[in-house]
C-alpha cells in the first residue's frame, strides 16, 4: 500500500468546535496532517477547510467518509485526482548581507514574489506559489541564511466549471 | 408565550413522547429539576450517573426508542463518559443533558464547571452547548433526530444554568433542517442486483449478522431473507437475536469467542453476506485470512464501516431493513433453482463441524458457569431479557441463552464495560415492566455499579441478578492461564462481600446456590419473587471459555475445550 499526499476541500458549517471536530478525527484516528487551512466562503455561515493528507487509498477513502459522518460537514471534495491549482504563501526572512542582496534581488525577480520588509540584516520574502516553487526558493535561500520562515498551508480550488 | 429555557425544555422533551429519564440532580440543573417535578415525566434517580447512561442505554434497546439522561455540570457530566462511550460504540439512541455554568463563567474554571462538549466529541455522534436560550428547542429536536436516524448514537446536549433560567418568548421549532446531515436509507439498485447475482451463484453462502440488523428492527426481512436463500447465519455479540437462535440455519456467533460451527462456515465460505456489522477485530481476529475463500457483500447504514477492516466485493450503503426489502423482492423475481440440492453438501458439511466440536462442558461436583446459564434459558423459555456484565459470564451468556427475538440480548459490545448489566437491566425493566430482566454477572463487575441496587429498590423494580461467582476476574485471569503461564497478576479478588447480605441491606432478596443440585432450586426461588434478587452461585474458579481465538489470529484456528 502506497502512501500519497492528498488534497482534500471541505465544506463546514461555520460554527464553534468544527475545527477541533475535524482534526480531533485526524488525532484520534492516528490519520495524518500535513497541513490544514480554514476560512470563511462567500457563504458566512460555511467555511473552506483545506487539508493536506498522506495515506494509502485505503486510509483517504476512510478519511473522506469519516468527514462525511461529522453532522457540521457539508461537503468533502478530494482534489487529488482531479483538475485542481494549490497554492500557499510564505513569509521567508532572509539574512542579506551586503555581498548577498543583489543575489537575493535577482531571485525575487526570478520567482516572481516581493520583498515586504528590509531590515539592516535581513529581507522578508512574501513568495506564493506550489509545492515546487516554494521549495526550490527555499533550497537557493537556504545557503545564504534563513532566519525565519511562516508559511500557510496550502489552500486550492478544483479548475471544474462546476461550482461545488 | 413567554418561557424559561428549563420550561421549553420540558415542552420539547413532551414533544419527543419522553416517559423516563434516568439522572441525578446538582447546582447547575436545579431550574431544571423544578421544572421537571411539575411534569408527569418519571424520573429515575440513579446512584451514580453512569448508571443513568447504561440505563438509558438498556431502556433503548429494551424499548427499541430512545433513552433520555439528565444530569448535572462538572462530576455529573464527567461521570457520564463511560457510559456515553459505551452507547457510542453500540450505536445506541440516547440524548443526555448535561448542566453547565453560566455562559459568562465558562472558560474560567467557575466551580464545577468541565468541558463536557470537548471530552465528549470523539464519543457522541454529536453534541451542543447551547449559548443562547432561543437555540434551546431547536438544538434539542435535532438532538433527538440525529440520536435516532442513519446510525444511531448518544447526543449531548450542555446546557448552561442561566441558558435554563432565562425566559424568552418561545415558538416551537419549525421542522428540522440539517444541511449536511442526510443520512442513506435507500439502497443503490445497481449494487443490489450485483449482490443478487452472487447470491444466485453461491454454492457456500454464509450470512453475518450484527446490531444493526437490530436496530433497524430488520429481523423480519433478515428471517424472510435467510430462508428464501436457505443460506446459514452466524452473528455478532451485538446481533444475537437478529434471527431465531433455535433455527435450524443459526450458526451461533461468530469470532473470539464463536462457535467451532460459525467460525469454520466463515472460513470455508464462498459469498459472506454481511448484514448490520462493522467486522470488528473480535469478529474477525486475522483479517487477512478472515472469510478468504470468499466474495463479501456488506450492507450498512454507516459509509465508514465499509471498507474500514475488510475489503468487499459489493458494498451496499443502506438501512438494513430498507435493504432487505429490496434484496427480498428482487429475489422472489429470481428462480433460484432447488435450493435444497444446491445447499444440501454445504449443509452437510456445517452439520459436521456441528457434531465435532459443539460447546460443551461437564457438569462434576462443582458448579459450572454454563449449567447454570444453560438452566437459566430452560427455566425461562428463553423469554427473558438478559442484559450482561462484562468477561467470561458475558460469553457464556452470548454462547448458552439462545435469543429468538432481537432487543433480548443487552449487552456492552463494542466498549465492553464492566459494570453495565445492573443498571442496563434497570432500564430495560422500565421499558418493559412485564418482562422477565436477569443481568448474567461476574463477581468483580458487579461491584463496579453494584449501587443501583439501590435504585431498583426504590422504583421497585423486580430485576434478577445471576453472579457467576469464580472469585475471579475471571476473562482476564483466562487470559493470564493460556498466554501468560497462569501468571495471576491482580486477577484474584481475595475478598467479596456476601453478596447475600448485600442483597439484603438493598432491600433486595438474596440467594446463595454452591452445589449444582441447589442450581434449579434457587433458580427457580429467585426469579418467582417479585422483588430485585441477587442470586449467587459459586462456580468453578478456573473454568474457561472455549472455543476461544487467540487475539490476532484467524478465526478458524481456536482452542478448543
Ligand atoms: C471497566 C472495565 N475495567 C476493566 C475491564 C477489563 N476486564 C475485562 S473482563 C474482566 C474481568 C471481569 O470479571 P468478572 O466480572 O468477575 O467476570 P468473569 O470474567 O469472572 O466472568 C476485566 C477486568 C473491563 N472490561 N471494564
Ligand atoms: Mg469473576
Amino acid at each position: 500500500m502506497t502512501e500519497e499526499k492528498h488534497v482534500l476541500s471541505i465544506l463546514v458549517e461555520n460554527q464553534p468546535g468544527v475545527l477541533s471536530r475535524i482534526s480531533g478525527l485526524f488525532g484520534g484516528r492516528g490519520y495524518n496532517i500535513d497541513s490544514l487551512c480554514v476560512a470563511e466562503t462567500t457563504e458566512p455561515n460555511v467555511s473552506r477547510v483545506t487539508i493536506v493528507t498522506t495515506g494509502s487509498k485505503q486510509i483517504i477513502e476512510q478519511i473522506i467518509k469519516q468527514l462525511h459522518k461529522l453532522i457540521n460537514v457539508i461537503k468533502v471534495i478530494e482534489l487529488t485526482g482531479t483538475e485542481f491549482v494549490q497554492r500557499e504563501m510564505a513569509l521567508i526572512k532572509v539574512k542579506a548581507k551586503p555581498e548577498h542582496r543583489a543575489e537575493i534581488l535577482r531571485m525575487v525577480d526570478i520567482f516572481r514574489c516581493k520583498i515586504i520588509d528590509v531590515g539592516l540584516e535581513h529581507y522578508i520574502i512574501e513568495i506564493t506559489g506550489d509545492e515546487d516553487k516554494l521549495s526550490a526558493i527555499l533550497s537557493l535561500l537556504k545557503p545564504l541564511g534563513i532566519k525565519e520562515i511562516a508559511k500557510t498551508g496550502f489552500i486550492a480550488l478544483s479548475r471544474e466549471p462546476k461550482v461545488v | 408565550m413567554k418561557l424559561t429555557g428549563a420550561q421549553i425544555l420540558m415542552e420539547m422533551l413532551k414533544e419527543e413522547g419522553v416517559k423516563t429519564i434516568f439522572g441525578f440532580p446538582g447546582g447547575a440543573v436545579i431550574d431544571i429539576y423544578d421544572e421537571l417535578a411539575k411534569t408527569d415525566i418519571h424520573h429515575v434517580l440513579v446512584r451514580h450517573e453512569q448508571g443513568a447512561v447504561h440505563a438509558a442505554d438498556g431502556y433503548a434497546r429494551a424499548s427499541g426508542g430512545v433513552g433520555v439522561v439528565l444530569v448535572t455540570s462538572g462530576p455529573g457530566a464527567t461521570n457520564t463518559v463511560t457510559g456515553i462511550a459505551s452507547a457510542y460504540m453500540d450505536s445506541i439512541p440516547i440524548v443526555i443533558f448535561t448542566g453547565q455554568v453560566p455562559t459568562q463563567l465558562i472558560g474560567n474554571d467557575a466551580f464545577q464547571e468541565v468541558d463536557i462538549v470537548g471530552i465528549t466529541r470523539p464519543c457522541t455522534k454529536h453534541n451542543y452547548l447551547v449559548k443562547d436560550t432561543n437555540d434551546l428547542a431547536r438544538i434539542v429536536k435535532e438532538a433527538f433526530y440525529i440520536a435516532q436516524s442513519g446510525r444511531p448514537g448518544p447526543v449531548l446536549v450542555d446546557i448552561p444554568k442561566n441558558v435554563a433560567a432565562t425566559r424568552i418568548d418561545y415558538k416551537p421549532p419549525k421542522k428540522i433542517q440539517l444541511r449536511s446531515y442526510n443520512p442513506t436509507y435507500k439502497p443503490n439498485m445497481r449494487q443490489l442486483s450485483k449482490a443478487v447475482s452472487l447470491i444466485k451463484d453461491a454454492k457456500k453462502p454464509v450470512i453475518f449478522a450484527g446490531g444493526g440488523v437490530v436496530l433497524a428492527k430488520a429481523s423480519k426481512e433478515l428471517t424472510e431473507f435467510a430462508r428464501k436463500i436457505k443460506t446459514p447465519l452466524t452473528g455478532s455479540l451485538m446481533g444475537l437475536g437478529a434471527f431465531p437462535g433455535t433455527d435450524p440455519l443459526w450458526l451461533g456467533m461468530i469470532g473470539m469467542h464463536g462457535t467451532y460451527r460459525a467460525n469454520m462456515s466463515t472460513g470455508a465460505c464462498d459469498l459472506l453476506i454481511g448484514i448490520g456489522v462493522r467486522f470488528d477485530d473480535r469478529v474477525t481476529g486475522k483479517t487477512d485470512e478472515f472469510a478468504s475463500q470468499a466474495k463479501i457483500i456488506h450492507i450498512d447504514i454507516d459509509p465508514t464501516s465499509i471498507q474500514k477492516n475488510i475489503p468487499v466485493t459489493v458494498p451496499i450503503v443502506g438501512d438494513c431493513k430498507a435493504t432487505l426489502e429490496l434484496l427480498n423482492k428482487l429475489l422472489d423475481k429470481e428462480d433460484l433453482g432447488d435450493l435444497n440440492e444446491k445447499r444440501k453438501q454445504w449443509l452437510d458439511q456445517i452439520e459436521e463441524w456441528k457434531s465435532t466440536n459443539p460447546l460443551a462442558y461437564v457438569q462434576k461436583d462443582i458448579i459450572k458457569p454454563q449449567f447454570v446459564v444453560e438452566k437459566l434459558y430452560e427455566l425461562t423459555k428463553g423469554k427473558a431479557i438478559i442484559t450482561t456484565e462484562v468477561g467470561q459470564n458475558q460469553m457464556w451468556a452470548a454462547q448458552y441463552y439462545h435469543f429468538d427475538k432481537p432487543n433480548h440480548f443487552i449487552t456492552s459490545g463494542g466498549l465492553g464495560v464492566m459494570g453495565f448489566g445492573l443498571p442496563a437491566a434497570i432500564g430495560a425493566q422500565l421499558a418493559c415492566p412485564k418482562k422477565l430482566v436477569v443481568d448474567i454477572a461476574g463477581d468483580g463487575s458487579i461491584q463496579m455499579n453494584i449501587q443501583e441496587m439501590a435504585t431498583a429498590a426504590q422504583c421497585g423494580l423486580p430485576v434478577k441478578v445471576v453472579i457467576l461467582n469464580n472469585g475471579y476476574l475471571g476473562m482476564v485471569r483466562q487470559w493470564q492461564e493460556l498466554f501468560y503461564e497462569k501468571r495471576y497478576s491482580q486477577t484474584c479478588m481475595e475478598y467479596a462481600p456476601d453478596f447475600v447480605k448485600l442483597a439484603e441491606a438493598y432491600g433486595a432478596v438474596g440467594l446463595r446456590a454452591t452445589k449444582p443440585e441447589e442450581v434449579e432450586k434457587v433458580l427457580k426461588k429467585g426469579l418467582s419473587i417479585p422483588k430485585a434478587v441477587i442470586m449467587d452461585f459459586v462456580v468453578e474458579k478456573e473454568e474457561c471459555v472455549y472455543p476461544m481465538v487467540p487475539a490476532g489470529a484467524p478465526i478458524t484456528k481456536m482452542l478448543l475445550v
